[in-house]
């Protein structure tokens, strides 16, 4: 067994036996259920809508060279700079060397989960840069040094309690704050490092080839902020994340807001043209686009898989999902958590380690059913598994299993061989240790439906 | 009505009483049924393995079982819906495509085929009890059925039917992921169970014994006060 699959299998032990945390994510993603519910009855025909979206993110990702260099072109126009990086090094370096030339000694952050794919904030650290991350939930997960939980909402895990401990531990608030206190004290922290900060680092939600343009959805106001009173704005972004048209948006943001929230549309919603102009009173002096593959490319040119990229990281499958509610976000020690996670993390950091996240799953097919952009998620696990089994991952005993079982199904006479004490001797002897403790073996029968059937002469 | 039965693998082996309740209902209903002896298994386990090409054969060989049949009925919608969602793609290589895309086989999981090809909704069943019912990810999903076995379990007398409302979260079973990944396929049985008993169920209820198995495992282990029920032996009680 794989190092990360060991791994999985303990963490995933203790989460779904620990039912505080499975009360606390039962409680919470109701209430996202509830709002996406309420919310989506805004689309008069959300089917279509999803239709559409699937067919113009398809059109995007098959032309993705063209899409890319048309938006590389007009930003550039603009005075925008592109910096492509085929790996999380170089996006690393870019950064680093942009700190370097604005001398920066400190970063205020948005919510980036490609920042957090490169682990930027602890490579910018020990370069000796504050960086501090401005979205409500990521603040608190930094101050826990922890990864975000949930694409989305990254302290989901935590109760209020929790985090008012947190605050008072680590910031030296009040003990017992409320929500809405805690929210005022972390603004009364955050707005003073606003000012201070040298660069503004932030995600992309859509990238605009038409206009060369860079779309940003937030709830809190705090990736406008980290945009404005920098001097330096750099947005990094995986190169899936591309639009034809800014006119797409009229579609993109309210899917994103309801399956992400059950928003109408999130509160927040700028479009990044590039830095500020000569006769322009606001916005930087500077602003970069970075784009990552990242093994992007892996899943491009696998015809199968590439739908995979069509996501727009609402993290609607990660609500639905039962097994994301039994295990939680951490336990599968990757960047994208989820059904989503589970399908482009083997193309994003290895097969082998990661395969066993495509195995993780009962297939139930729920994540399929939610997708804002139809990806077929549950059918995609499905092939990772095949292509695991192609590249000779499964285990000698499984193999020789699977052979068994087909000579079986091939031949009547064999399925009807023995008897149903025997039957139940054998599946104990195979199966009771990975059955499990808490569940009863089924019992065989005595006899198969297709002896009984012959014996009564029908 | 002519009626070709595919019995699962699982059903055939653990248990075969249920099959026989579903022919007595569909000869309740005025078919006439036909059982070909040399049928085994749809080939779901291994495609959801990973083992392709194993399934590949087992797929060839139904296909050739059931070939010609107007109607095939099976008490599963998680085989049924692997048949008619998945066939096309595992045969596509070899020569079976066109003959496929033509002609499908006509499956049908057996509360689909009461309501949608016999138009049956009451079959004149008494089974005194209060259940939930759940709906199986392979029925549901796979084949769209939802309103099906609702529509027949409320024709049935004494049944007091309990809408739960996790009906459409999966029980956790998966077939390889209840042993490879114990844990996390107990733990979403067991929220099925105990989400049940506080329903004030005595019964769940469902079109596929794959999910009532693992359920019945996790209840009769916890030696719980609830009980697991194929659709079938429901309409087939009186």
């Amino acid at each position: 067994m794989h190092e990360q699959e060991k791994l999985f299998q303990e963490e995933s032990r203790v989460k779904a036996t620990d039912l505080e945390h499975r009360r606390k994510i039962n409680y919470s993603l109701m209430q996202s259920d509830l709002a996406f519910q309420k919310g989506k009855n805004a689309f008069p025909d959300l089917e279509s809508a999803r239709k559409r979206a699937k067919n113009i993110k398809w059109e995007t990702i098959e032309h993705l060279n063209k899409y890319l260099l048309e938006f590389e072109k007009k930003f550039t126009e603009r005075g925008g700079k592109v910096i492509w990086a085929e790996n999380p090094q170089q996006v690393l370096d870019a950064v680093l060397q942009i700190c370097k030339q604005k001398q920066a000694k400190s970063v205020v952050k948005s919510k980036s989960m490609v920042t957090e794919e490169i682990h930027l904030n602890p490579f910018l650290s020990r370069h000796g840069i504050e960086v501090v991350e401005t979205d409500l939930g990521e603040y608190i997960q930094q101050l826990s040094g922890e990864a975000p939980y949930h694409m989305v909402a990254p302290s989901m895990h935590k109760s209020r309690e929790e985090v008012a401990r947190l605050f008072h531990d680590k910031l030296n608030a009040p003990p017992g704050l409320a929500p809405e206190e805690l929210t005022l004290f972390t603004r009364q922290i955050l707005r003073q490092k606003y000012v201070d900060a040298d660069i503004g680092i932030t995600g992309v939600n859509f990238l605009l080839a038409d206009i060369g343009a860079v779309a940003v959805t937030e709830n809190e106001g705090n990736a406008r902020l980290c945009t404005s009173f920098p001097k330096t704005h750099i947005a990094i972004t995986g190169i899936e994340k591309i639009l034809p048209s800014v006119n797409d948006l009229a579609l993109f943001w309210p899917l994103l807001a309801t399956h992400g929230s059950g928003q109408q549309v999130t509160v927040y919603n700028t479009i990044f043209s590039g830095a500020r102009k000569e006769n322009e009173t606001d916005g930087p002096e500077d602003m970069y686009v970075i784009l990552l593959d990242n093994g992007r490319t892996n899943i491009l040119a696998d015809v199968t898989a590439r739908e995979s990229l069509f996501c727009i990281r609402c993290g609607a499958c990660l609500n639905v999902c039962p097994v994301f509610k039994n295990i939680g976000g951490h336990t599968y020690n990757a960047t994208y958590g989820g059904p989503i996670g589970s399908v482009i993390t083997p193309y994003l950091s290895g097969l082998k380690s990661y395969k066993h996240l495509s195995y993780a799953s009962s297939l139930c097919g729920v994540c399929t059913q939610v997708c804002p952009v139809h990806i077929n998620l549950h059918e995609l696990l499905l092939y990772n598994r095949n292509k695991s089994v192609k590249a000779h991952c499964g285990s000698r005993s499984e193999k020789i299993g699977w052979l068994l079982w087909k000579k079986a199904c091939l031949n009547r006479a064999m399925m009807n061989m023995t008897n149903g004490r025997i039957k139940n001797f054998m599946i104990k002897l195979l199966f009771r240790k990975s059955w499990g403790d808490n569940r009863s073996l089924p019992d065989f029968a005595p006899k198969t439906f297709n002896e009984l059937w012959k014996a009564t002469g029908q | 009505m002519h009626v070709n039965l595919f019995i699962p693998c699982f059903v055939d082996q653990l248990y075969p009483q249920t099959a026989f309740n579903m022919i007595k209902v569909l000869k309740k209903a005025g078919c006439t049924v036909h059982y070909n002896t040399e049928q085994t298994c749809c080939g779901q386990p291994a495609y959801n393995a990973g083992y392709w090409d194993e399934c590949r054969s087992v797929a060839e060989k139904f296909v050739h079982d059931f070939e010609g049949n107007q109607y095939i009925v099976a008490p599963s919608g998680s085989c049924i819906g692997f048949v008619r969602n998945y066939y096309g793609k595992i045969l596509e290589n070899d020569g079976h495509e066109k003959e496929m895309r033509h002609q499908q086989l006509p499956v049908y999981e057996f509360t689909e085929f009461l309501i949608t090809v016999l138009n049956v909704e009451d079959i004149g069943a008494a089974f005194k009890a209060s259940a939930v019912y759940h709906d199986a990810c392979g029925a549901l999903r796979e084949c769209g059925i939802k309103e099906a076995p609702r529509k027949l379990l409320r024709h049935v007398k004494g049944l007091q039917l309990i809408e739960a409302p996790d009906c459409e979260v999966c029980c956790g079973f998966g077939g390889t992921f209840a042993v490879k990944f114990e844990p996390i396929s107990i733990g979403m049985g067991e929220q099925k169970v105990l989400n049940a008993i506080e329903m004030g169920a005595e019964y769940i209820i469902s079109t596929d014994l794959s999910c009532l198995l693992h359920l019945d495992g996790y209840i009769r282990k916890h030696k719980l006060a609830l009980k697991t029920i194929h659709i079938a032996d429901v309409l087939s009680a009186t």
